[in-house]
């Protein structure tokens, strides 16, 4: 390979990484640093935790052959409404917390049916639910705001002043607890990687070289630490963010550990070979759409925590986020192609240049001006880049 | 000088990476029909996209001097105006709309801003008369069959008055009957004058229809034939593609004893998953013993995909009946999954539609049919999966960089391979292999049948269907002839021949046109 063809290569098995970089490099030269201060970086987490939600389990659905589903903002909201009234007639919070969970589970399967089994196409069907359940939502709430009053609730899912979690460890100034988990996550992913690629390379198996994997691994460490120590300088752990890393751990290792998982790329890939190699497609549509519609419940969780309210109003437009964020992040829109890191990747750029603006004080119509032309250049980049490969 | 219509002279066009045509001179006399002949990859279809201006001036090397005068085409339309016009292999006809429609998609009748409907069903009428056709020109395309429908690509070609006329693989989806009388019309054309440059891999049709033969290979003009000059045979035009004569084309198999029968299949009925009322498969029974290479023969259409894919868990048809024994025990495959669990496997003749993922690597692609071989508790082993791909690399000599490269960077063969990787992972006793050696070259070829010998010797049993004769001939210790969804004659090794075969289907083919009047 020539160092031409090294560098292409390079620059696009990393293009989002290295758009995120520039990306925040600009915002930090154009707001003197403020969006890097700790309150900022807590705030696109916590803002956002909606967004990687959704946009994991649309990377399920979009990797099926990049079918997407539109009823996630509305089904955010009803699953919101739901819980907003079992609490306010004062069921316990876990028991309403499981209930959302079903509700959105429930929703999923039903629009799932549709799709995997009726063969229903998803843009449909997800269409119908968009509308179906904001109507629901209104019709519960009969228009109006209802309050979340659970402390507790709201202060586990990340909302209200108070949403962090707490320091063990009382450090003065700085948040120990905050520390130590950073550490450790660093640790515990270097022992990962260094034993994965030590009993590759000694089964004689390809690996890659292993200067690179440090190089990588050093990236990743200085970055998670960097962050650790923002976080730490402001309240600590957003509980958000716990939520979050939850989602991500798992589905990470469902797409690229499991079988499930390989069945999604599989059928995105090649539907008929996948079927004709003896694979229950219908099963894997299922999956994933329902799967969508619980992660959407979680995600009206986390929003109506954040919001400390049901409003029939909320979850609008949320399911762009997501979709915007997926193929922001390298997905597919044919299917078969896309990581869940990736897909956070795309959230982040996208929750970076809404801090960003706002700090700079863009007008809020101009900022969407400019999300739309970055998912636009995103998959420009991607089907150009494709073409010149083929 | 002033008798060739076209010259092509020294055309040179590569592909990053690959010289898809090395210097070469191609020249076409006026009223003539001239063939061009080559192994899959020789460059004759690129040959064509130079002419026509697919791939525009500038991007090649050479000249193309046509009626006299150097051309530089940019866009298709260039050449079609200049009375050059390509029918592609693939229809390119829209199935809803209607015959006269599709003529003049492109080249509508009237003004841009209003179609005269009246002069193009007219005009359409007038080129269809002279195919021979009679269907209405408003019958929609989806309605007509597809002999008729590269009838209609012909008349459309006239319609954009076509002096030079290009034919990419014309008869390949068509019945002989069919296949018969377009040729029959080309050379009516050509009493007209028409010039017509036709590509086949059909070696019989071409010594039939052709005036000159220009075989391709490897990117390079090798030799040009005439007729009544040069010889017109079979075994001389394949000497010129494949570069030396053909023999040992299939490795010895001997010493492997034949066993009890492991796949029974009595009265097979399936119809169409469309068209309810019609029959694909009519009461087809056959057998396949243990160590056996089982041939199925037939023509395009003839039923045998269907047959395979029926079998394999229903994946082709509707109301499908009959019976399927697996070593003497009735089964009942209502899934892919349920017939690979019998030991069942169907190796697909679309490899890139049906059979691989090719935006993924080898080692996905290998062991898609069997992923619980390298899972525990729905986790993938990634490393042992590795082990795996690994393995059947070097068992089936697929060159490959690596097992992670995306199987769509591979040649055909190596596709091929690792098709047939992914199905013996499967473990598989009885395997359904079909056109397992569809374009790929003749030494990628040699090896699959290495593969199938050692499947065979390893106790299993191979189903080979395959529109090859000479491959049927050489690699089966037994043949079944399909036509029209029956099996029409079976032959063992020792008493089949080319022409034995053939003679039963075209004897069954008349006698079925006979009943059907």
């Amino acid at each position: 390979m020539t160092t031409k063809t090294k560098i292409l290569t390079f620059v696009q098995k990393y293009t989002m990484i290295i758009a995120l970089v520039l990306v925040t490099g600009f915002f930090t030269w154009r707001t003197n640093g403020k969006i890097l201060m700790p309150q900022n970086i807590t705030n696109i987490i916590s803002q956002n935790a909606y967004v990687f939600v959704l946009a994991t389990g649309m990377l399920m659905c979009i990797l099926t052959g990049g079918n997407i589903d539109l009823s996630v903002g509305s089904v955010v909201c009803f699953v919101g409404t739901v819980g907003a009234v079992l609490m306010h007639r004062e069921l316990n919070m876990w028991l309403a917390v499981l209930v959302m969970l079903g509700v959105g589970l429930l929703i999923g399967a039903w629009q799932a049916f549709w799709i995997a089994y009726v063969k229903v196409p998803p843009f449909i069907t997800t269409l119908a639910g968009m509308l179906i359940f904001r109507g629901l939502s209104n019709v519960v709430l009969q228009g109006k705001t209802m309050a979340v009053t659970n402390a507790k609730f709201v202060q586990i899912f990340g909302g209200g002043a108070n949403c962090y979690v707490p320091d063990i460890f009382h450090g003065e100034g700085i948040n120990l607890l905050c520390l130590a988990v950073g550490f450790t996550a660093c640790l515990v992913y270097l022992i990962l990687t260094f034993r994965n690629t030590l009993s590759r390379r000694k089964a004689g198996l390809e690996s890659e070289a292993l200067y690179k994997v440090a190089i990588k691994a050093a990236i990743i460490v200085a970055v998670v630490m960097f962050f650790t120590i923002r976080l730490a300088q402001y309240k600590g752990l957003p509980m958000a963010l716990i939520w979050v890393v939850l989602v991500v751990l798992i589905y990470t290792y469902i797409t690229s550990k499991t079988t499930v998982g390989r069945y999604l790329y599989a059928i995105g890939g090649n539907e008929t070979a996948t079927k004709l190699s003896g694979i229950d497609t219908k099963k894997i549509y299922f999956f994933a759409y329902s799967n969508m519609g619980m992660l959407a419940g979680l995600a009206g969780i986390l929003t109506i925590a954040r919001l400390t309210s049901a409003q029939p109003t909320y979850g609008q437009s949320y399911e762009m986020d997501a979709i915007g964020s997926c193929f922001i992040g390298g997905a597919s829109a044919y299917g078969g192609v896309g990581t869940v890191p990736g897909v956070i990747i795309g959230a982040l750029l996208m929750g970076v240049i809404n801090i960003g603006m706002s700090i700079m004080g863009v007008d809020a119509n101009y900022q969407k001006v400019v999300k739309g032309l970055v998912l636009l250049a995103a998959v420009i980049f991607d089907v150009v880049s494709k073409k010149k490969n083929s | 000088m002033s008798d060739n219509i076209l010259e092509m002279r020294g055309i040179t066009k590569e592909f990053p990476g690959v010289k898809a045509l090395d210097n070469v001179n191609f020249s076409v006399k006026r009223g003539s029909i001239h063939a061009l002949v080559g192994e899959n990859g020789a460059g004759k279809s690129t040959l064509m996209n130079v002419l026509s201006g697919l791939y525009p001036y500038g991007s090649y090397s050479g000249d193309i001097v046509y009626e006299g005068e150097v051309c530089k085409f940019s866009k298709i339309k260039d050449s079609e105006n200049k009375g050059i016009v390509i029918i592609h292999q693939e229809l390119a006809l829209v199935p809803y709309m209607s015959i006269g429609e599709n003529m003049f998609l492109g080249n509508e009748q009237g003004s841009k801003f209003a179609i005269d409907w009246d002069k193009t069903h007219a005009e359409a009428t007038k080129y269809l008369k002279i195919v021979g056709l009679t269907e209405s020109s408003k019958t929609l395309i989806k309605d007509i069959g597809v002999g008729k429908q590269q009838m209609v690509e012909i008349a459309k070609a006239l319609a954009k008055n076509a002096r030079l006329m290009i034919l990419d693989e014309p008869t390949s989806s068509l019945n002989e009957a069919d296949s018969q009388a377009l040729l029959d019309l080309l050379l009516e054309f050509k009493k007209q004058g028409m010039t017509s440059i036709i590509i086949s891999h059909k070696i019989n049709e071409v010594s039939y229809v052709a005036d000159d033969i220009t075989i391709l290979r490897d990117g390079k003009t090798i030799e040009t034939l005439t007729k009544g000059v040069d010889d017109f045979s079979e075994d001389r035009i394949i000497r010129g593609m494949v570069g030396r004569e053909l023999e040992d084309r299939f490795p010895k198999r001997t010493g492997i004893p034949i066993g009890d029968v492991a796949l029974e299949v009595k009265h097979w009925n399936v119809y169409h998953p469309v068209y309810a009322d019609k029959k694909v498969i009519d009461d087809v029974s056959f057998n396949v013993r243990k160590g056996e290479v089982v041939g199925f023969s037939g023509l395009m259409g003839a039923g045998r995909t269907e047959l395979a894919m029926s079998l394999f868990g229903r994946s082709y048809g509707t109301e499908i009946s009959g019976t399927v024994e697996i070593h003497g025990k009735e089964v009942k495959l209502h899934s892919p999954r349920q017939a690979i669990e019998a030991g069942l496997a169907y190796v697909t003749e679309d490899r890139k539609g049906n059979g691989l993922i090719l935006t993924n690597p080898i080692t996905v692609n290998t062991t898609l049919a069997n992923l619980k071989g390298v899972t525990k508790g729905g986790v993938i082993d990634h490393d042992k999966e590795l082990a795996v791909a690994e393995k059947y690399r070097q068992k089936l000599r697929t060159k490959t960089p690596s097992v992670l490269q995306n199987v769509g960077n591979l040649s055909g063969g190596n596709q091929q391979k690792v098709l047939l990787a992914k199905w013996m992972y499967a473990d598989p006793d009885i395997l359904i292999l079909d056109e397992p050696t569809r374009g790929i070259d003749v030494g990628a070829k040699y090896e699959i049948y290495c593969i199938i010998n050692d499947l065979v010797a390893e106790g299993k049993s191979v189903i080979m269907i395959s529109s090859e004769l000479p491959e049927v001939l050489g690699m089966c210790d037994r043949i079944y002839v399909l036509n029209e969804g029956r099996i029409v004659g079976e032959f063992d090794k020792d008493d089949a021949s080319q022409e034995k075969i053939m003679a039963r289907i075209l004897s069954t083919d008349s006698a079925a046109k006979e009943n059907r009047q």
